[in-house]
């Protein structure tokens, strides 16, 4: 599904990724950890094409085909679609006609407003004036309405509260195709293969790790993809040890 | 604004006499093209009341309503003895050349007037149409909503196709008594060539409620106006609301001033100012006189390319403690991030550009029918279509 190589990036005239490289196959999720600064978010920027992330060096494949200098509309019609971590305010764009445009000329289901507790807000101008958690809501909506294949979700998870954190991580679940879970007609393997979507998810918490069962798990430290481990293990060591003896003990172990 | 003035002695003081039309219906089709886009309806059938002056002629003038007049000044001048204190009681003929030449000059203009407890069902409109290349039009529009009245007008003010060039002189005085209601809707619809000088002042006595709104998208040469709202009754209440779009060539200079001279009287002015080329002023000004007013002012400007000024100019004046005056104004290019943002879902640059602009202009305004609702997002639609 993605494939970066070698991929150098700056902001401002300053390198803040360098010398990165990802493969996410097809139907994998993965997690991505790192200190604040670290270039996380750079990193999905980048992906998605923003101009003010310069790419120095690399280069950026999707579905085959070499997105690095692509607008960014080209690429959300490739099939990428990322959650913002800040998303900006659109005065006087009611959330209805942006949910519309996000389902790029698809039907967006009825019913999907609704499902994210979100109907009351369909007449409120884009993100104006939202609360920090209703602004994940707003973004995993509009991320719902464009279904996208590589779902890029910037800490889906921050600062939501207990009863919302289920019906976010449900959500991603729905997003990446990793709902129906319980569903035991097909064997885990057999749905594994079945899945399309692949997913990147950066999160500090490490509460979405109790609704999505990611595959792969990365660590970012000072601009480099330091290291990938079982997502689960990486999180337990960050949490005891910290993300710099983290990344040296995994440097000397691996 | 402009290096030198030009002034009303410029363009021709006489016109033709136009002929009274029995239905708007008669009008030429090429003048109904230049008015459907202030709102008008040509069949009145949706209207309380109609009235239309073409140059210096009344061309139209009829009610449907009991209780609401519709006429012209001068005639309501020779019927009302009384009507002569609500003359220059807002404005002063000496307020410049412009409001002087007015004095001298005018002809007609509209008198609206809802009787006491009086409620308009339907929207009364009003055109005040330039049909004649080079004239100087100047009118005197009284409107007067009585105690416990309420009206809500639709002004739409234009020039003729073959009008290149032309000036527009409206005195306006609009008088709202205690706990009455005014809407009052006026859209511009003028030619490149085109100076329009309208002079505009409103009395709001307590418990009145006078809702403005505004909008001007098509080229004019000059467009100079600062309507002063005083409200001089206890919890007297103004919400304007206007939307300005000035292509390469247009000057515009406009403003909104509310005194808030009475306690616990409101004020809202709300304005949005988009440039593709044009120069913009936008003045604002509140002035609390009495304790316990509450008024806030907002001006977003938007720039859309390279030549073009928006220059907002608010301004607050508490002359109390106790005054609650607040303003927001920001002006600026779209911010790359919204674009972008957009982008992400899956538009393109011009799309997003297209969208975030519509959204700019949607001033949701108050107390409009539906259809001129309806109207106004075409027209925003429309100039969209033809600055993008
Ligand atoms: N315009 C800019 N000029 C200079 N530095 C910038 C600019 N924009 C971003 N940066 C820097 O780039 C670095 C990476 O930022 P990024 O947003 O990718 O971090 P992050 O890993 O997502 O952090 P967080 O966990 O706090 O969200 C930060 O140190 C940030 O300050
Ligand atoms: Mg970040």
């Amino acid at each position: 599904m993605l494939e970066i190589n070698g991929l150098k990036v700056a902001v401002a005239g300053k390198v803040i990724l360098e010398d990165i490289n990802l493969v996410i196959n097809d139907g994998e999720a993965h997690v991505l950890f790192g200190p604040n600064g670290s270039g996380k978010s750079t990193l999905l920027g980048a992906i998605s094409g923003f101009a003010r992330y310069q790419i120095l060096d690399g280069e950026i494949i999707f579905k085959d085909v070499d997105i690095t200098h692509k607008p960014v509309h080209e690429r959300a019609l490739l099939g990428i679609g990322l959650m913002f971590q800040r998303p900006p305010t659109i005065k006087g764009l009611p959330m209805e006609d942006m949910i519309r445009i996000c389902g790029q000329g698809r039907e967006v289901p009825k019913e999907l407003p609704e499902r994210l507790n979100f109907a009351k807000f369909m007449h409120r101008e884009v993100n104006h004036g939202f609360s920090g958690g209703e602004l994940k809501r707003s973004e995993l909506l509009q991320l719902m309405a464009q279904d996208p294949d590589l779902v890029l979700l910037d800490e889906p998870e921050s600062g939501v509260d207990v009863e919302n954190i289920a019906l976010i991580g449900e959500s991603i679940n729905q997003l990446l195709d990793r709902d129906g879970l319980n569903d035991n007609a097909l064997c885990p393997r057999r749905k594994r293969e079945l899945r399309r979507k692949s997913g990147l998810v950066i999160t500090h918490t490490g509460h979405i790790l109790n609704y999505v069962n990611p595959d792969v798990g990365h660590v970012l430290f000072d601009g480099r993809l330091s290291c990938m481990g079982n997502p689960r293990e990486l999180f337990g060591c960050i949490q005891k040890i910290g993300y710099g003896e983290c990344v040296r003990c995994s440097q000397t172990c691996s | 604004m402009s290096d030198k003035k030009v002034l009303p002695q410029f363009f021709k003081k006489e016109s033709p006499k136009r002929a009274y039309m029995d239905s708007l219906q008669v009008l030429d089709i090429l003048d109904r093209n230049r008015l459907v886009q202030t709102g008008i309806d040509f069949a009145g059938v949706d209207r309380s009341g109609t009235f239309m002056q073409m140059d210096d002629s009344v061309v139209h003038c009829g009610v449907q309503q009991p209780g609401v007049e519709v006429m012209s000044t001068e005639e309501a001048v020779s019927r009302y003895d009384w009507l002569m204190d609500y003359y220059w009681r807002t404005v002063s003929p000496e307020t410049d050349e412009y409001t002087a030449y007015a004095h001298e000059h005018s002809r007609h203009g509209y008198f609206i007037r809802a009787l006491p407890g009086v409620k308009s069902t339907q929207p009364v409109q009003a055109s005040l149409y330039i049909a004649e290349n080079g004239f100087a039009q100047a009118v005197h529009n009284i409107i007067i909503v009585e105690e416990g009245a309420e009206l809500n007008i639709i002004t739409g003010c234009a020039s003729g196709h073959a009008v290149r060039t032309g000036m527009h002189l409206g005195i306006s005085e609009f008088y709202v008594k205690k706990n009455a209601k005014l809407t009052f809707t006026m859209i511009h619809n003028w030619g490149e060539d085109m100076y329009v000088h309208p002079r505009s002042g409103m009395i709001v006595e307590e418990g009145g409620a006078f809702l403005s709104n505004f909008v001007c998208m098509h080229p004019v040469q000059e467009l100079k106006m600062n309507p002063l709202t005083r409200l001089v009754g206890p919890g007297a209440l103004v919400r304007s609301h206007s939307i300005l779009v000035a292509q390469p060539g247009v000057k515009m200079d406009v403003g909104s001033r509310v005194y808030l001279e009475a306690p616990n009287t409101r004020a809202e002015i709300i304005a949005r100012a988009l440039t593709t080329g044009g120069d913009i002023i936008n003045r604002g000004h509140l002035r609390g006189d009495a304790p316990g007013v509450k008024a806030h002012l907002e001006c977003h400007g938007l720039i859309l390319s390279k030549e073009g000024i928006i220059h907002a100019i608010p301004e607050l004046e508490a002359r109390v403690a106790g005054a609650e005056m607040s303003h927001e104004a920001a002006v600026g290019k779209i911010a790359p991030e919204e674009i972008e943002y957009l982008m992400a879902r899956g538009l393109s640059e011009e799309e997003a550009t297209s969208t975030i602009v519509r959204g700019f202009l949607n001033v949701q305004m108050e107390g409009l029918p539906a259809e001129l609702q309806a109207e106004i997002d075409r027209a925003v639609k429309q100039s969209q279509d033809s600055i993008m």
